[in-house]
């Protein structure tokens, strides 16, 4: 703040109608400075052009996506969905039943985690019990664990209880994985809710199950949608746990899985691998996209998980 | 399984799971007495807290105690596994790649992500502007990895032989031989890193600008009536003003940078020296069977991982307690 001090006192007049001008008139300066405008506009193209470049070229015939540049489509324009078609149904391992995989794997491990966190961070924020804030504490603490320190016991155990490479083992993992975050966001905003709804409810004579269900679920759906969001993302976009859990069985493994061996196995045939990586982004994009103040919501409140 | 077998699977597992859930619920609010509020914040807890016994916190301890074994986990080996790491020159490097993505991942992204947040801010289009950075992060590591690849394909430099990459066609345009790029040794390292900073970069840029519209209009006005503009607002206003902010920004991609897998092994394998701790601990576990090894590797990540998310907590307090 000494800048603010030490600066001369009784600017010329411009500077104090400047500053009473409205935001708009002031986005216009902001504008106007042709260098901010110029670098905003390089990060933008830099950021933009790497996925431009393979959308377009999985729209590109086989032949040209191998032996031009995507920039020659602007010459050149060829158009095919033949590379979608191809990669989607043709072959002896069709991406359309990870993508199913996909999905499969997706939704329970979105749900359970976020039913099984509801609950437990109600007790947590309004249910008395002997140890519940070290209990907390503790589950808050095992944010800290990365999940690889789990895996390979966790791998054992599902070998022995025979669901390896089955899509119980992958619910089962990233269920337990999301947990601490899960609870920590949730018991947040559940203490936000005003003690005396809860205990106006308790008067009533109402049991926590019933205000569980009644007061809390409905003033927790934002809660619930940021970290659900989150999560979706999350499960959707995992690569290791369905590795090591649903890596061995074209039967469950997930679109990510199918997707980098693609680009081990036929590294250069873009226009598949082009097409395929596009399949595997385009769900959770569209959920990104319309549910992303939720998303936003939920950084802001510190849900990143490792 | 054809797709009907799946779904019934996932029927039966939400609704063995609702069961399972509905009864437990049923019991609880059932139990009278004295000590119902006690009997009742167990059973709310316990679904959960019993998963995280058996999924997380045993198999954490289990490979804590699997670090000291040998690859086979059945001899005792004291601290070999990690001396081995802390020696063996493949595992040295292995260890140096990671400290180059913790040091240039966070610091890169979000400067980048700063820069473009005070950039764009209240800027015409603004929230357009934002979601082109931001897009990266719904993208997987998986699909991010691919996209980039194909930035850094490579064609052999021959007649008639054009190059499909960006970064070697700009090469070639500029008059420099084209290059395969990610067996450069040292340098593929920062190659695979600028893939995390585009996706984190979004990331740094969401939080900092929140940050930065926090800042109390008054003390932009007070500034910009002082003739404080352009960088020195920069320096002296903005950037004090969203420290907390820029620290949490920073520790955050930090802690996702350490376990960072995806990445390397879609784009090189981690081969031709790009392995890093995080891949090493998958290729040594998963593909090796080195129990031993692989075990180290994982608490090594832990050890790391730690400090940071310690430093990380504090600091989001901070942030909060504005």
């Amino acid at each position: 703040m000494t800048i603010l001090e030490s600066a001369p006192a009784g600017k010329p007049a411009t500077s104090i109608t400047t500053a009473a001008t409205t935001k708009s008139a002031e986005a216009k300066k902001r504008l106007s400075s042709p260098w901010a405008s110029l670098a905003a506009i390089v990060i933008a193209v830099l950021w933009t052009l790497p996925t431009f470049g393979l959308l377009l070229s999985s729209f590109r015939p086989e032949r040209a996506v191998k032996r031009t540049g995507w920039w020659t489509f602007f010459t050149d324009p060829q158009f095919t969905l033949e590379n979608y078609n191809e990669v989607l149904f043709e072959g002896q391992q069709p991406l359309i039943n990870y993508f199913v995989n996909s999905i499969i794997i997706t939704l329970p491990a979105v749900i359970i985690p976020i039913v099984l966190a509801c609950i437990a961070a109600y007790a947590f924020a309004w249910v008395k019990f002997p140890f519940r804030d070290t209990l907390f504490v503790a589950i808050f603490a095992l944010q800290v664990v990365p999940l690889q320190v789990a895996l390979l016991p966790l791998l054992e155990i599902f070998v022995g209880t025979g669901l390896n490479n089955t899509f119980w083992t992958v619910w089962i993992a990233h269920s337990t994985f999301a947990l601490p975050l899960a609870i920590y966001l949730l018991h947040n905003s559940m203490r936000e809710i005003p003690a005396e709804l809860v205990e106006a409810a308790r008067v009533d004579g109402a049991g926590h199950v019933r205000i569980f269900g009644t007061i809390m679920l409905p003033l927790m759906k934002p809660a619930i949608a940021a970290f659900g969001v989150f999560q979706f993302l999350w499960v959707w976009n995992d690569l290791l746990v369905a590795l090591v859990f649903a890596g061995g069985t074209a039967d469950v493994a997930p679109l990510t899985v199918r997707v980098a061996e693609l680009s081990g196995t036929r590294g250069s045939d873009w226009h598949l691998l082009s097409a395929g990586a596009f399949i595997s982004i385009i769900i959770p994009l569209i959920v990104f996209l319309s549910l992303q103040r939720f998303f936003v919501r939920g950084l802001l409140a510190g849900s990143v998980k490792g | 399984m054809t797709i009907t077998d799946k779904i019934i699977q996932l029927v039966v597992a939400v609704a063995f799971f609702a069961l399972v859930l509905a009864l437990v619920l049923f019991i609880a609010d059932r139990v009278r007495g004295k000590s119902a509020e006690r009997w009742q914040g167990f059973a709310f807890i316990g679904p959960a807290v019993l998963l995280l016994l058996v999924g997380l916190i045993y198999p954490a301890l289990r490979t804590a105690y699997q670090s000291f074994f040998d690859a086979g986990a059945s001899n005792f080996v004291g601290i070999d596994n990690y001396a081995r790491i802390f020696t063996q020159p493949e595992l040295l490097i292995v260890l140096r790649n990671t400290f180059l993505w913790v040091i240039f991942t966070p610091l890169v992204a979000t400067a980048v992500g700063l820069v473009y947040a005070v950039l764009v801010d209240r800027a015409r289009a603004e929230s357009f502007a934002k979601a082109l950075i931001f897009l990266p992060m719904a993208i997987s590591f998986v699909g991010a990895s691919i996209i980039w690849k194909f930035v850094y394909e490579y064609r052999p430099n021959q007649q008639n032989i054009q190059q499909i990459g960006l970064v070697n066609q700009l090469l070639v345009w500029l008059g420099f031989e084209p290059v395969n790029l990610l067996l450069i040794p040292f340098w593929n390292n920062l190659l695979l890193i600028v893939v995390m900073i585009w996706i984190q970069a979004g990331f740094a840029m969401t939080i900092l600008s929140a940050a930065i519209k926090a800042i109390p209009d008054d003390i932009m006005e007070a500034a910009r009536l002082d003739g404080v503009g352009g960088m020195r607002m920069f320096f002296y206003i903005t950037l004090p003003s969203i420290r907390p902010a820029v620290v949490v920004v920073l520790t955050t991609i930090s802690i996702g940078v350490l376990k960072v897998f995806d990445i390397v092994r879609t784009m090189t394998g981690g081969q031709f020296g790009t392995s890093v701790v995080a891949n090493e601990f998958y290729s040594q576990s998963f593909r090796l069977f080195n129990i031993g090894i692989g075990s180290s590797l994982a608490m090594i990540l832990f050890i790391l991982v730690v400090p940071i998310v310690i430093y990380n907590v504090r600091q989001m307090r901070k942030v909060d307690a504005r």
